[in-house]
């Protein structure tokens, strides 16, 4: 699904992104953890295709297609999708409308006609009560007001909506309570199909409780210094990170 | 006289030998240049117009003349010649050799854009129709429904000879031939414009607009709208064309007066593109226009207006809530791209009792262009329990524009109650990246962006006129991200 080679990106003469190399298969679930400022976030934006970042050196290839070239739109037309650490707020555009122009540009670029009311209208429906949203919040300004907790349910709605192949989650736990919480991980693991892949990134255990990942990935001062099974992080939570940093200074 | 020439005319007025005896009849269809009491006369001479109407417009320009330019406003241009102007033009006539192939080809790829039909595009560009099609048809028809109804909707110069009591009656009452330097001028040389009489209790049946889209080509530079709501008749009035005109005149100098009478209602909405001028900031139109209502009591007017040209604005649509629990609103969206400038606003007079008065006001700013808003709220001693709710929002695009807010407030009543908010915000790198991610390409992203910032506006306008104002917004903001 996606494939990271020794992956270099620096924004404004500092580099971030020190040799990343990662291997995501469809049908897994990848977590990424690591102590602020190692660069988890800045890998969910490069891999997004964010242009601030310059990319020196490696290639990311989504299911074998160098990506290096493609805008961000272009990527989530592919199926990449972000969830945001922190949603933007679009003022008098509602959640609906937003929802209806992102499927439809993502058809556009597919070659598709828009969809019809009806189904948008049936689809919508269907994954608000996935993620048993209100329905009086599709018509709120997007993000305008929402708590921390209605901005991430929201995020995945999208995802829902959108069925991408490769979800990034940048700390969508962080600011949910332990309900949210449990309905945002009830969501993804009902939408987890064997065809798309998702990455965790996050910097405590509780989310993986519900979403248990294949594979954990520890990220520090710009590479992935440690992998292992979920196992990895029950111990990261126990024993924090300074081990991890005294290991890689090694 | 039949070897009358222009030349031989210029020489004449020169010598201002012939200030009170020009009544020749002129072949020529566009005046000299230059403005004095002979062309006042020449102009209302041509039009055919009464006495009463000839001295209405002599008084006006002998006021004009010992008036200066304003400025006030937060513009800055070149200061036009008005003695290098020519005041009269007949309309242009249809060019039987034209065709499309003609027109610039950057319009008609924007008229596409819009959805505007070939042949409202021939009639804009003054392009001989092949069929004959819906204007004049659709035009007598709408005659007819409102003829039913006692509705007069007429050129003013029509106007003037076939209801010359309710023009002599009304014209200046509410922009008066002193309140202003470009109303004067408006005053003493109008070239053509609308007349509008709704009668007692009468709802008018349609907006009035396809009737004047289809009639808007051709109109002159000095327009003057006159539009009168009778006891408890309503009204809504659509001016302007979302397709953009791409005048050579500099000057647009209009004035609008409306008048409410007792638990009547008009709703007046603009849509204005006029030519802003290239991306350099080279030409384009200057648009300094009076409008304003005046509200009897139980009266509302309101005004919303989508302000997307000219290289300059000026203009500041306004309400006189004279009557007892009068309404007035100002809804407005100003776009201003590259080096275009916008000074615009209202003014809410306040002057009877319980008079409310509501003011929206969206200004987006792209490029190197200034926006600013500039509003009165005045509530007299005498109008007791006035509100006013005021919002400005401002939203910028890039860092070389400016976005500003001159908000006006003088309440002489204390029981008064005056709201005012204002915002200023920008279009983030971090939205479009959101919009991007959800795979909403950028131009579509700020389209969103704008669109959602001017929803309260665009809601006000009728249905039709609120799809093609939310395409021009799109269109008049292409390229402004890059």
């Amino acid at each position: 699904m996606l494939k990271i080679t020794n992956l270099h990106a620096h924004i404004d003469e500092k580099s971030i992104l020190k040799g990343i190399n990662l291997d995501i298969k469809a049908g897994e679930v990848h977590a990424i953890m690591g102590p602020n400022g190692s660069g988890k976030s800045t890998l969910a934006s490069v891999i997004a295709g964010k242009e601030e970042y310059e990319v020196d050196k490696g290639e990311i290839k989504l299911e074998g297609q160098n990506i290096d070239e493609l805008s961000v739109e272009e990527r989530a037309h592919k199926g990449i999708f972000l969830s945001f650490q922190y949603p933007v707020e679009i003022p008098g555009v509602t959640v609906t409308n937003f929802m209806k122009t992102s499927l439809n540009e993502t058809r556009k670029a597919k070659g598709l006609d828009d969809m019809p009311a009806k189904e948008m209208l049936k689809l919508i429906r269907e994954k608000s009560e996935l993620l048993e949203i209100d329905r009086k919040f599709l018509s709120r300004s997007l993000n305008q007001g929402f708590s921390g907790g209605e901005k991430k349910r929201n995020e995945i709605f999208q995802m829902a909506m959108l069925e991408p192949k490769l979800a990034i989650l940048d700390e969508t736990d962080s600011g949910l309570d332990i309900d949210a919480l449990r309905i945002v991980a009830n969501g993804v693991n009902k939408l987890k199909s064997k065809d798309n892949a998702v990455v965790i990134i996050t910097h405590y255990q509780r989310l993986l409780d519900y979403i248990v990942p294949d594979f954990v990935h520890v990220l520090y001062n710009g590479k992935i210094v440690k992998s292992g099974s979920k196992e990895l992080a029950f111990e990261l939570e126990e024993k924090g990170y300074d081990w991890i940093k005294q290991e890689a200074g090694n | 006289m039949s070897k009358y020439t222009e030349d031989d005319l210029r020489e004449e007025l020169k010598t201002k030998e012939y200030e009170y005896g020009f009544y020749t009849d002129l072949d020529s269809e566009t005046f000299p240049i230059g403005l004095n009491e002979s062309i006042v006369r020449a102009i209302s001479k041509k039009k055919e117009e009464p006495n009463w109407m000839t001295e209405w417009r002599l008084e006006a320009f002998r006021i004009w003349e010992k008036m200066a330019e304003p400025d006030w406003a937060n513009v800055k241009y070149q200061k036009p010649n008005f003695q290098s102007i020519a005041y009269y033009s007949a309309p242009k006539a249809v060019d039987p050799n034209k065709t499309l192939d003609d027109v610039d080809p950057d319009l008609l790829a924007m008229y596409k854009k819009l959805g505007i039909s070939l042949n409202e595009q021939k009639k804009m560009n003054n392009v001989a129709m092949d069929i004959v099609v819906d204007s004049v048809s659709v035009a007598t028809t709408f005659k007819k429904t409102l003829g039913e109804k006692g509705i007069i909707f007429m050129s003013i110069s029509e106007a003037i000879k076939k209801h010359p009591e309710l023009v002599k009656k009304y014209i200046g009452t509410v922009v008066p031939t002193t309140d202003n330097y470009y109303a004067a001028l408006n005053s003493a040389v109008f070239s053509d414009g609308s007349f509008c009489y709704i009668p007692k209790g009468v709802r008018c049946p349609m907006e009035l607009s396809t009737y004047f889209r289809i009639n808007q080509a051709g109109t002159g530079q000095f327009e003057r709208t006159l539009l009168i709501a009778d006891e408890a008749s309503y009204v809504s009035y659509l001016e302007g064309c979302t397709a953009p005109s791409r005048d050579e005149n500099q000057l647009h100098a209009a004035v609008v007066e409306l008048i409410a009478l007792e638990a009547a209602e008009i709703k007046y909405s603009t849509v204005q593109n006029w030519y802003p001028g290239n991306s350099e900031g080279k030409g384009g139109v200057f648009n300094f226009v009076t409008k304003r209502g005046i509200c009897e009591k139980d009266s509302k007017i309101s005004w919303t207006q989508v302000e997307t040209g000219s290289a300059v604005t000026w203009k500041y649509p306004s309400c006189i809530l004279k009557g007892d629990n009068s309404v007035g609103e100002f809804y407005s969206i100003a776009v201003t791209n590259n080096y275009q400038q916008a000074d615009t606003g209202t003014k809410m007079i306040h002057l009877g009792k319980n008079t409310k008065s509501t003011i929206i006001s969206k200004g987006i700013s792209a490029g190197k262009s200034q926006n600013s808003y500039r509003g009165l709220v005045q509530i007299s001693s005498r109008a007791d329990n006035a509100r006013n709710f005021s919002q400005c929002d401002s939203l910028l695009m890039g860092n070389e524009c400016g976005a500003h807010t001159f908000p006006y407030i003088e309440a002489k009543n204390k029981t008064a109650q005056i709201e005012h908010e204002a915002t200023t915000s920008k279009i983030g790198e971090d939205q479009i990246f959101y919009c991007n991610q959800r795979g909403i390409e950028t131009e579509k992203a700020i389209a969103l962006i704008v669109n959602g910032f001017s929803k309260d506006v665009l809601n006000k306008l009728p249905m039709e006129f609120a799809v093609e104002a939310q395409k021009l917004l799109e269109i008049s903001l292409e390229g402004s991200v890059g």
